[in-house]
């Protein structure tokens, strides 16, 4: 009876100085790859060439109680991958991981009660059933006792605003309904470490705003330790502190989002709304002219220099609004994705810790 | 604090209270701990549960089930008229031991025990879900995919047996005179205990066969083959009794009894034959015996292609 509950205590007494904690992870794929054409096709079945692919080169990472991280990259840098492993549906090819201190792909059911994955577009839920039926066998398969089941299934719905749709069969709603009660199943045996790979894709800004509220709160609440995939710059300025950046199955950078943009911002972006139409001579002269459309002009000015050169333009020209802006988050990544796959690259990694 | 262990530990102490914010969030109950003495009560309830949510599923399908049950009774008047015209061409009253009137019950009886035993869906469903990765679910959950599976399954059959008890009843009905009088209470036994188990065995191959779509993408070809195999081995296309006339080679083992080693007939032949007190005394016993120890081994196999099929699916796939 306290048999468990003595080797939590005890894996917390030994430390537990990180819930994840990741050294040297790599996993090697396999493809086949067919080469175009019947002739081929049927050569191929004799025949097949193969070719390895690196889908992570040996990762480390450690997170600790309370993070909450994003794993960013292009498609297939090896994000999933990386959540797969943590999660233990795939074993690694070589390196070690530990999560919560047991090793994920042992698949131990003392580890699966303590965490939670949600991916997307696959649903825990039951199709033809309503919601609550699901949270029902989630009860029973995660050993939840009534009250605090629901209490936690009361409080998540409210904090969601589902409670009407817990009798609906899933089939009938909407995406993002469906995505929020998928949120709610993965909640209900209050995992102490969630993954979530890309929660938001495909829902309207409503429903995205709804969820970034309803995460935070939930993390901040319980203490979750949370890493999460995602393409929306906006999950990330609303959720993460933390930003790790994978390109080509390597960790490219590690820290916080604040970080990245002191770092990789160069520029900012200066929007002038003037009296006449300007020359684009004249307005090289104070920054890089990104688009000069009548009267509205934007410009690109190195960051060191906004402070001389924004008094210049007031007292030069006659300026009937004007706006300073960051290079959007976006942009910043998407050159940080590039960096990871020009030579470029070296010029980073000196630069990153 | 006098225990005397905690006092020769004072590492732990000091460690536990360097971790603070831990010790104050993991305020939670005990419902975790509770894992050790309850676990097989546990698992049943989740069984259960489990059990519960698969028949509302099926229910939600119940109109597909009626038009479906009916047709299965399609193929079978076909074999009526067949065996009716064998009789009348040769003009004898028996063959390998059936008259005409044994012949169409065990027809129909067979098809009791296929509404047992066969498993539609079941195979195909579960290398579909390795195929589409729906599988991943019971990798990352706490819940055994063997367990659940057949649960689904009982689901399925409950589901199905309320809603083809009427057209076999009809059935039944029409065709009572062809029937021999209501046999023993050992026999129905028997014959109740072999059903049952013709559902287990039955679930264990396909879910077997199923799991194969860890290592193949598509496992529909090896389903039709075995469906192939076991149409005609099973007994389920003639009584098998025919088959103890032929002889195998091996001198005094006739290819009857070859097959009797095998585990088809017990999903089709065996039930009906007990029924219609082809098989009885030693005989049954042994039989039933195999039948069980094929069911074991079944269930066995079954456990290991999961568990062999889930590390292969780790390693290469995901």
């Amino acid at each position: 009876m306290h048999n468990s509950n003595d080797k939590r205590t005890c894996g917390d007494a030994l430390g537990e100085p990180s819930l994840i904690a990741v050294t040297g992870l790599a996993k090697d794929y396999r493809v086949y790859d067919k080469p175009e054409g019947l002739l081929a096709s049927v050569t191929g079945l004799f025949h097949r060439t193969s070719r390895l692919v690196e889908a992570l080169k040996g990762v480390s990472l450690t997170v600790g109680r309370g993070e909450f991280v994003a794993l960013l990259g292009p498609n297939g840098a090896g994000k999933t991958t990386f959540l797969k492993l943590l999660s233990g549906i795939i074993t690694p090819t070589r390196g070690t991981a530990k999560v919560l201190g047991h090793v994920p792909w042992e698949r131990a059911d003392d580890f699966r009660r303590r965490f939670a994955l949600v991916m997307g577009q696959r649903n825990q839920l039951w199709w033809d059933l309503p919601a609550a039926e699901s949270f029902r066998l989630h009860k029973e398969i995660y050993r939840i006792d009534t009250p605090r089941f629901e209490r936690t299934r009361d409080e998540l719905v409210d904090l969601l605003g589902v409670r009407p749709l817990l009798l609906q069969p899933v089939r009938e709603l909407s995406l993002g309904e469906r995505m929020k009660l998928e949120l709610v199943a993965a909640l209900l045996h209050e995992p102490e470490v969630l993954f979530l790979d890309e929660p938001t894709i495909g829902l309207d800004v409503v429903a995205q705003h709804t969820l970034h509220t309803f995460l935070s709160h939930v993390q901040a609440e319980r203490q979750m330790t949370v890493v999460l995939t995602t393409h929306y710059m906006k999950d990330v300025a609303a959720l993460c502190e933390r930003v790790v950046v994978i390109t080509h199955g390597d960790i490219l950078y590690d820290g916080s989002l604040g970080d990245i943009v002191d770092r990789f911002t160069t520029h900012k972006i200066v929007t002038l709304d003037l009296d006449d139409t300007p020359s684009h001579e004249r307005m090289a002269g104070f920054g890089f002219p990104y688009e000069i459309r009548g009267p509205q002009v934007i410009l690109r000015i190195d960051r060191a220099r906004i402070a001389d050169v924004l008094p210049d333009i007031l007292r030069s020209q006659s300026v009937r609004d004007v706006s300073v802006e960051d290079v959007p988050l976006e942009e910043i990544v998407a050159e940080l994705f590039r960096s990871g796959e020009s030579p470029a690259t070296a010029r980073f990694a000196e630069a990153l810790p | 604090m006098t225990n005397p262990a905690t006092g020769a530990r004072p590492g732990s102490v000091a460690l536990r209270s360097k971790v603070p914010t831990e010790a104050a969030v993991d305020t939670r109950p005990p419902h975790r701990s509770c894992s050790g003495r309850f676990a097989v009560g546990h698992g049943l309830r989740t069984w259960w549960t489990m059990l519960a949510i698969c028949l509302e599923e099926r229910l939600v399908y119940r109109g597909d089930f009626a038009l479906g049950t009916l047709m299965r009774f399609l193929p079978i008047v076909t074999q009526l008229f067949l065996w009716t015209a064998v009789f009348n061409a040769t003009n004898r009253t028996d063959i390998a031991g059936y008259s005409r009137n044994d012949m169409v019950a065990y027809y129909l009886l067979t098809m009791v025990t296929r509404a047992f035993s066969s498993m539609p869906g079941l195979a195909g469903g579960i290398s579909r879900s390795v195929r589409d990765g729906s599988v991943k679910k019971y990798l990352v959950q706490p819940v055994d995919y063997v367990s659940y599976l057949l649960a689904a399954r009982i689901a399925h059959k409950l589901v199905y047996y309320v809603v083809a008890i009427l057209p076999f009843a009809v059935v039944f009905f029409v065709f009572r005179s062809y029937f021999p009088p209501l046999p023993a209470a050992a026999t129905v036994l028997a014959f109740t205990a072999s059903l049952a188990l013709s559902f287990l065995l039955g679930f264990f191959m396909e879910a077997t066969l199923g799991m194969l779509g860890f290592w193949f993408l598509e496992v529909s070809s090896i389903v039709f083959a075995y469906m192939l195999v076991q149409y005609l081995l099973s007994g389920h296309m003639f009584p098998l009794d025919m088959l103890n006339g032929i002889a195998s080679g091996i001198p005094g083992i006739s290819v009857g009894n070859l097959v009797g080693w095998l585990p088809f007939e017990y999903t089709a032949y065996f039930p009906a034959a007990i029924w219609l007190g082809k098989i009885r005394g030693n005989d049954l016993v042994r039989k039933l015996a195999i039948e069980a120890a094929w069911t074991i081994a079944m269930a066995i196999l079954c456990r290991i292609v999961w568990h062999r099929g889930t590390r292969r699916y780790s390693a290469f796939g995901g």
